[in-house]
């Protein structure tokens, strides 16, 4: 597949990694981490770290749309979808994330509740099409990448007049969850392995492939300025993480602190100007929004404009907030900054596991740990 | 977070949509999001939609980088 | 056959005529839907004596009996339908045993309403199945329910066959130092029946890889006696298969990504949905774990059936207290191929 399998050639890849390895100063340590849950996924399932050398350590991002809804959104979404003559759509990676109450979207089709797995926003305003006598709300999600499409289709249903479809908006953005990163504050130095460390200290940042084709890689530069850390934007592929990795240990050894492309076939520094354009035309900044595992993030996600209410599902249907508070066992919030391991939580693993997850790092397949409960946990047993 | 992934144009099918292929399986998508696109393009697919145009120029050029790499290092 | 024209006036009327409750009364309706639809494909001396049960003879030895259910939608996906799947599935669950399959018997809950149009289409194609593999449908039962409490029509398929003698195929003998063997490409069947997906709607080439793999089993044990373990990656794919043998045996396996064939259409799908060839469901296809020494000769009678063309050897059962399935990626680093509970969805992450 062209524009894929060389960016996963194994034998490049052995050439890269000797050169990461050459390139690392053995007396120091390197915490990178790859905001993207995509970037988290293909790290995992490539087995990318164990071709790097011990002092460079992958901290697994918040950078998972569903890890970081709040589960009293998600049950909002179930309950719309049991209310009669509603058609609920949305992405497969919801269907079993539970919500408040425990409670999931296949748990409720189960119940009978009308709930449609689709593959694009598009397919939902054909099922409002096909369905005039019955109300098709779309349970939008995602990041930078995944909000222009459902713009383009706000749009159509307005210039279509489509009475009977709306969007229940839960877009959130890149930058703002960066800055509460980077602004946490962190504990006392420690050592480890004989060099000092900070816990939850982030040398640099692989920033995300697609979000970067959207909004391109100005919108990163605040993160060099503001808080002195590189940030090297990695394609999709494990190649192009390798090489983004390489950048990033070049910049860190030389003092050297910007924002840099790998992504060069992808991503532009002004980004995809008529995606954004869209994306401000039907997206309004929402004040604040509470992230599962990071509190409430001012500036951090995106509400429906008024000149397009009436496709806004928050206010066609009455929608109330739901709280929901994860297990106390739950350190999430710990993991999501890198300050905690996966394998370091008490309960994962064990109470929480993929099938029974108690907080946003276990709820998708792109959360932290949940990569590596599927692709990784065998290192733990071995070592133990 | 964004599973996308390259695939070429092979048909326009109007001015928002477009047929594309990768590794032989086609679909139809929307290209309301970009300006021009001609087939034989290669744009970059998520949720059915084209982000952006993949430049074959900039391909090539990092995946010499990284032969580039490969290479010297096996040569130490 | 002839029809009876004295006891059934009215031929059915296949092209345009639906399942009725009645055909599932236990009356002359049903017993016209019997003879002129199902008896006129299977056709053979066992259903001509119209007896409730089969009498059989078997050669002696151990038997195996095994059953599968089959609810797949849609009902008609290129390479195949829910008529050779049945007969197929149920075929290769009692090859995976190491045995010969002798008879099966065929049961239909249909829904009311379903086109009788169709039901032919699935009859003749499980009738086909069977002939082609030599193995007779000599015994069934038809059910009907009401519209909306049935998905059109779900079968289940039961046969028996008889386990040659020093052939013991479990997967409790899967033992360290063992060889994994795969006897083609993945995610074929899945992903054909994804691709057809209402809301998916993608085009592809990709057909389901739906066959009896009997034959190819018979000349591997042949080959092979010692053969430990046969198995058909059905739902769950590999993946899963690899953890249940793993669990049952109390080994661990280490895999090679890059021995694993998967056709590119299949591959490119997958990326497109963010799905794992490892965990696609495959109808066709087979693991087998041997002795280490064995295995190349497995290899070459594999190669030299139709159904084992892209056989490989993929990896080997290792000694590990936590039974876990390892695979060395393309990329040069390891992973774990982990027991997954459900089916997976498509994702958008």
């Amino acid at each position: 597949m062209k524009y894929l399998d060389e960016f996963r050639d194994g034998q490049l890849a052995r050439g890269l990694a000797a050169r990461i390895c050459q390139e690392t100063d053995s007396t120091r340590h390197y915490a990178l981490m790859e905001f993207c849950g995509g970037h988290t996924h293909a790290i995992c399932r490539y087995g990318i770290e164990d071709l790097l050398p011990g002092n460079v350590r992958l901290i697994h991002g918040p950078g998972c749309p569903v890890c970081v809804l709040p589960g009293g959104r998600l049950q909002a979404a179930i309950d719309l979808a049991e209310q009669e003559r509603v058609i609920l759509c949305g992405y497969g990676d919801l269907l079993r994330v539970p919500g408040a109450r425990g409670d999931t979207l296949l748990k409720a089709k189960a119940r009978g509740a009308d709930v449609r797995m689709v593959y694009s926003v598009d397919d939902a305003l054909d099922a409002a099409c096909t369905h005039p006598n019955q109300q098709v709300v779309f349970f939008a999600i995602g990041f930078e990448t995944t909000t222009p499409p459902t713009a383009v289709a706000i749009q159509q249903a307005r210039r279509e007049g489509l009475g009977n479809f709306s969007v229940y908006c839960n877009h959130v953005l890149t930058p703002p969850a960066l800055r509460a990163l980077l602004a946490a504050p962190l504990p006392s130095p420690h050592r480890r392995q004989g060099i000092v460390q900070i816990k939850g200290q982030i040398d640099g940042f692989i920033g995300p492939a697609h979000v970067s084709t959207i909004i391109g890689s100005q919108p990163y530069e605040f993160v060099a300025t503001d808080y002195q850390r590189p940030l090297v934007i990695a394609g999709f592929e494990p190649l192009d993480v390798l090489q983004a990795i390489l950048m990033l240990i070049r910049q860190i050894n030389a003092n050297d602190v910007r924002v840099d492309n790998e992504y060069t076939r992808a991503v532009s520094p002004e980004g995809n100007r008529k995606a954004q354009r869209l994306m401000d035309e039907v997206f309004t900044i929402r004040p604040s929004f509470e992230w599962r595992g990071l509190g409430e993030l001012p500036g951090s996600a995106l509400a429906i404009r008024p000149a397009f209410a009436d496709w806004d599902a928050e206010r066609r249907f009455t929608i109330p907030a739901i709280p929901a508070i994860d297990h106390k066992a739950c350190i999430c919030a710990e993991v999501l900054r890198g300050v905690t391991r996966p394998e370091e939580c008490k309960v994962f693993a064990t109470a929480c596991t993929p099938d029974h997850p108690l907080g946003a790092c276990m709820v998708s397949a792109e959360g932290a740990c949940a990569a590596h409960y599927h692709y990784g946990r065998f290192r733990q047993a071995a070592a133990s | 977070m964004c599973l996308a992934i390259p695939a070429q144009v092979i048909e326009m099918k109007d001015n928002e949509h477009a047929v594309v292929d990768m590794g032989g399986v086609r679909k139809q998508i929307s290209t309301a999001l970009l300006d021009e696109i001609a087939v034989g393009d290669y744009v970059i697919v998520h949720v059915g939609y084209a982000l952006n145009r993949l430049d074959p120029d900039e391909a090539e050029e990092t995946l010499r980088l990284f032969a580039e790499l490969a290479a010297a290092t096996e040569a130490l | 056959m002839n029809p009876r024209r004295d006891v059934f006036p009215h031929r059915l009327d296949l092209q345009h005529g639906c399942v009725e409750l009645s055909h599932g009364g236990g009356g002359r309706a049903m017993a016209q839907l019997i003879e002129e639809l199902f008896l006129a494909a299977f056709d053979n001396a066992w259903l001509r004596a119209q007896d409730d049960g089969a009498r059989l003879m078997v050669p002696p030895g151990r038997l195996t009996i095994a059953t599968d259910s089959h609810v797949v939608s849609p009902l008609f996906f290129p390479g195949g339908d829910i008529g050779c799947l049945s007969v197929h599935g149920t075929i290769n669950d009692v090859a995976m045993a190491g045995a010969w399959p002798l008879y099966l018997a065929a049961t239909f809950i249909l829904e009311e309403g379903f086109p009788l149009a169709d039901l032919k289409r699935i009859v003749d194609s499980m009738a086909h199945a069977a002939r082609h593999a030599g193995v007779p449908i000599v015994t069934g039962d038809t059910k009907v329910v009401e519209r909306g409490k049935g998905d059109g029509v779900f079968i289940t398929t039961t046969g028996i066959g008889v386990i040659p003698e020093g052939v013991a195929v479990s997967a409790h003998q899967a033992q360290p130092g063992d060889a994994i063997l795969l006897s083609g490409s993945l995610g074929d069947h899945g992903m054909a029946v994804m691709a057809q997906r209402e809301n998916l709607r993608f085009d592809t080439s990709i057909e389901s890889d739906t066959a009896a793999l009997h034959k190819l089993v018979a000349a591997m044990v042949a080959a092979v006696p010692g053969i430990h373990c046969l198995r058909d990656p059905t739902r769950g794919g590999l993946g899963c298969a690899l953890n249940e043998i793993a669990q049952q045996a109390g080994a661990g396996m280490r895999l090679r990504e890059a021995a694993i064939p998967v056709h590119e259409p299949v591959r490119a799908l997958c990326e497109f949905l963010g799905l794992d060839p490892l965990y696609v469901a495959n109808e066709g296809k087979l693991l087998a774990i041997c002795p280490a020494e064995f295995a190349d000769t497995l290899l070459a009678v594999m190669h030299g059936h139709s159904l084992g063309r892209e056989a490989a050897i993929i990896g080997e059962v290792v000694a590990d207290p936590h039974c876990f399935v390892e695979m060395a990626t393309v990329f040069g680093g390891r992973r774990l191929v982990d027991w997954l509970s459900g089916e997976q969805l498509p994702r958008i992450c």
